[in-house]
């Protein structure tokens, strides 16, 4: 993780404040506040549905706010001054099908004001950074999916913005060719571009953002470092991990000792592991309730996702 | 396992409002609007047919023969131009040869018929006519052929219906000429008969007896040749090939609707897909995109006649070089038009399906009464009238007064202007249409 590039001192060069928004009467936003700060890479993270999308395009200016703000590097967000700040990479294979590689970046490098040589440079670039050279002239239906989403990225990105909002660029993506999607990021964030990544993949976030801010319906819940975030929600405490069968007992013996539960799954926060996993199986066995197999495991990020809402990411 | 199959079909079709519109709707409305114009010339006849008539003889043959033509429930006899205004205290005078034969030229009437000065003293050819013989002079112009056709029986039999006592004279003055006379009681008889015939005749036209010329017997063919008729075409008399330059204008419209609309559709992939959203992130504005897609829609629309109208000209000899100005005007105004209704389409559907269904629709609908598929002096008046709502009629008569009528580019400017209008109202429509995909 790259934390140590970012300092707390760093300036945010983009700031939403008390963003309100809501579609048919649902609130997609319920005031989201936070600041994406020079050079680093900020998670957005949570499951389908969470807001992150809308969020995203409420800062590329794509969705109007009801209430609140944004502003991109001094800009209101929307504004040409904000979008030529930006390169966006939407969650769909946002290019045309029938253009070649090559065609797809010039389009959008016109559309982003470039022409000339600086069109020329740029796109070669793209294709270089997209490990996309070798295929720029084909057309780009007949590209894998993990090319295509290669080309999606470089496509938003051809006109080198210090700001660039990813919105789950792996999604469909298999695992080699999102490997090579992480390098690609690790090169912008090497080159110190700002960028918010959402996903709702918690190992990718772990792996690529310095910080990570936890979004669920529409509200920011958690925000800081992955570690902070762990340590914040867990202290130093491990989690313990039982399969159970259902059962209300299982549920009693689960709340009884601070655990959350998900399907067959009980997750229950102990502090020290040698002393208290011993009384925890006892109390199970007096319970009566039925473990399958239990594990110890050190919390991540889905555990805080889970332990600060209840809900697995995934869902 | 055929009951699921089809169960699994029915429930498809009625979710698929697209096809549901092609099944049902399409039909309908394409047998309604042949069952109006062919459905409603077998009840009230053929369309009333325009004609103009020039009376250079003024006398009672000639006003007789005019009066019956005029009591012919299937033609619209002019004497005059059409007044402009109803507030105009002048009539306008009476056609002329020179006049009759410009309404023609204009368009204003398909038919002209001049009666030269003479005509009463001789009207009736009993057999081939005399050289010297003053001759109806039939007006056409040959891109309609039905109404020559029409006219000129509707003339045969006004002569027999209209003038039986001009007949009898003439009769008489024949075998006076050719059966050695006859004999003045004969004569006097003769005379009393025809007076007696005039009288009944005066009767009857006093009191309004056009019901007499309206029998449904085919009297143009019996009697045939009464009335010596010289027939010209005014306009298309030199064309080679004529009818191609109507037909191109026709066909071309049509299918540049169709392919405006399809192209239009982009829009909806870029919607669909993703791409619009990423355009609208950059710095392009949805004014900018829908202006350049206009741009890009009619250049291929102008590139699309222009292939039609040169393959015209290479194989049908349609005259593209000598009206290429007026076709460099016509193909612009009509390709933005065209492009701005294939916009609406795309702006106004929510998917390719039914921006299909959508489009076939309406393009199939306004090329059938806008007269793409036959031409509209076919139909009645009052679909006649209702194509004047299609773009096709405007652009199709546009194209008319070019190629066919070898008008003046001056008198373009009713076309271009409502094509122009109509390119101008759908863009701002589509650029309405289009908000719901500008922001959330």
């Amino acid at each position: 993780m790259g934390s140590s590039a970012v300092t707390a001192q760093s300036q945010a060069v983009l700031q939403v404040d008390s963003l309100i928004k809501s579609f048919n009467g649902i609130r997609a936003l319920d005031g989201v506040t936070l600041e994406l700060r020079a050079g680093e890479c900020l998670g957005l993270l949570g499951p389908n549905g969470a807001g992150k999308t809308t969020l995203v395009r409420s800062i590329v200016g794509r969705v109007i706010p009801d209430s609140g703000s944004i502003t991109v590097a001094g800009n209101i967000a929307g504004s040409p001054a904000a979008r030529a700040t930006i390169g966006y990479v939407p969650q769909e294979l946002a290019v045309y099908p029938l253009l070649t590689a090559r065609e797809n970046l010039a389009t959008f490098g016109r559309y982003a004001g470039l022409k000339g040589k600086a069109l020329q440079e740029a796109t070669d670039w793209c294709l270089e950074w997209a490990s996309l050279r070798d295929r720029a002239n084909d057309a780009s239906k007949n590209f894998s999916g993990g090319m295509k989403r290669r080309l999606n990225m470089a496509a938003g990105l051809i006109h080198r913005a210090p700001i660039v909002l990813l919105d789950e660029p792996t999604v469909g993506v298999d695992p080699q060719s999102r490997e090579r999607i992480y390098e690609m990021i690790e090169h912008l964030k090497q080159g110190g571009t700002s960028i918010i990544y959402t996903s709702h993949y918690m190992e990718e976030v772990e792996r690529l953002c310095d910080r990570v801010a936890i979004i669920d319906t529409g509200r920011i819940i958690a925000e800081g470092s992955p570690s902070e975030l762990v340590r914040r929600t867990f202290g130093t405490r491990a989690e313990l991990i039982v399969h159970t069968k259902h059962s209300s007992a299982a549920d009693e013996w689960c709340s009884r000792f601070g655990g959350v539960r998900t399907d067959g799954e009980i997750r229950i926060p102990i502090a020290k592991p040698v002393d208290d996993l011993p009384e925890l199986l006892r109390s199970a066995a007096a319970a009566n309730v039925e473990l399958h197999d239990f594990s110890l495991q050190t919390p991540n990020l889905q555990a805080v996702f889970l332990q600060l809402t209840g809900k697995d990411l995934r869902e | 396992m055929i009951g699921p199959v089809v169960r699994t079909s029915l429930l498809n079709l009625r979710r698929d409002r697209s096809a549901l519109l092609l099944t049902f709707v399409l039909p309908v409305a394409f047998f309604s609007i042949f069952a109006v114009i062919f459905g409603t010339q077998r009840r009230e006849g053929t369309p009333r047919i325009h004609v103009a008539i020039a009376d250079h003889d003024h006398s009672r043959a000639s006003q007789r023969l005019i009066a019956g033509l005029q009591a012919e429930s299937s033609l619209i006899v002019l004497t005059a131009p059409k007044q402009k205004e109803k507030s105009d205290a002048q009539k306008p005078a009476p056609f002329t040869a020179e006049t009759a034969e410009a309404a023609v030229r204009q368009g204003d009437v398909p038919v002209a018929l001049i009666i030269p000065k003479g005509f009463g003293e001789s009207p009736i050819a009993f057999g081939p006519a005399r050289a010297d013989q003053p001759v109806i002079q039939l007006l056409k112009d040959s891109s309609d052929p039905i109404a020559p056709q029409v006219v000129s029986g509707l003339l045969q039999k006004a002569a027999m219906t209209s003038m039986p006592d001009v007949m009898a004279e003439q009769g008489t003055k024949y075998v006076d000429q050719f059966a050695g006379g006859l004999t003045s009681q004969q004569r006097n008889a003769m005379n009393e008969q025809i007076e007696r015939l005039r009288g009944e005749l005066n009767q009857q036209q006093t009191g309004g007896a056009g019901g007499s010329t309206t029998g449904t017997s085919n009297s143009e063919d019996a009697f045939g040749g009464l009335i010596a008729v010289d027939s010209r075409d005014v306009i298309g008399e030199t064309k080679k090939n004529p009818i191609v330059a109507f037909y191109a204008a026709a066909i071309g419209v049509m299918f540049l609707m169709f392919s405006a609309s399809g192209a239009g559709g982009v829009l909806l992939e870029e919607v669909e897909s993703g791409t619009l959203d990423r355009v609208l992130s950059s710095r392009v504005n949805m004014l900018t995109l829908l202006a350049g897609k206009l741009v890009f829609l009619t250049c291929v629309g102008i590139a699309q006649l222009t292939v039609m109208f040169v393959w015209g000209a290479l194989v049908f000899k349609l005259e593209l070089l000598k009206h290429l100005d007026g076709f460099i005007i016509m193909a612009v105004v009509t390709a933005l038009a065209t492009s701005a209704l294939g916009m609406v389409f795309a702006a106004a559907s929510r998917s390719r399906a039914q921006l299909g269904a959508m489009s076939t629709l309406v393009i199939l609908v306004m090329s059938a009464l806008g007269g793409s598929m036959f031409p509209r002096f076919i139909m009645p008046e009052s679909l006649q009238k209702a194509g004047l709502v299609t773009l096709n009629a405007w652009a199709i008569d546009g194209f008319t007064k070019i190629f066919w009528r070898d008008e003046p580019l001056t008198h373009l400017w009713p076309q271009v202007a409502v094509l122009l209008c109509i390119a101008l109202v759908l863009f701002f429509v589509a650029r309405q249409l289009v908000r719901r995909w500008e922001y959330s």
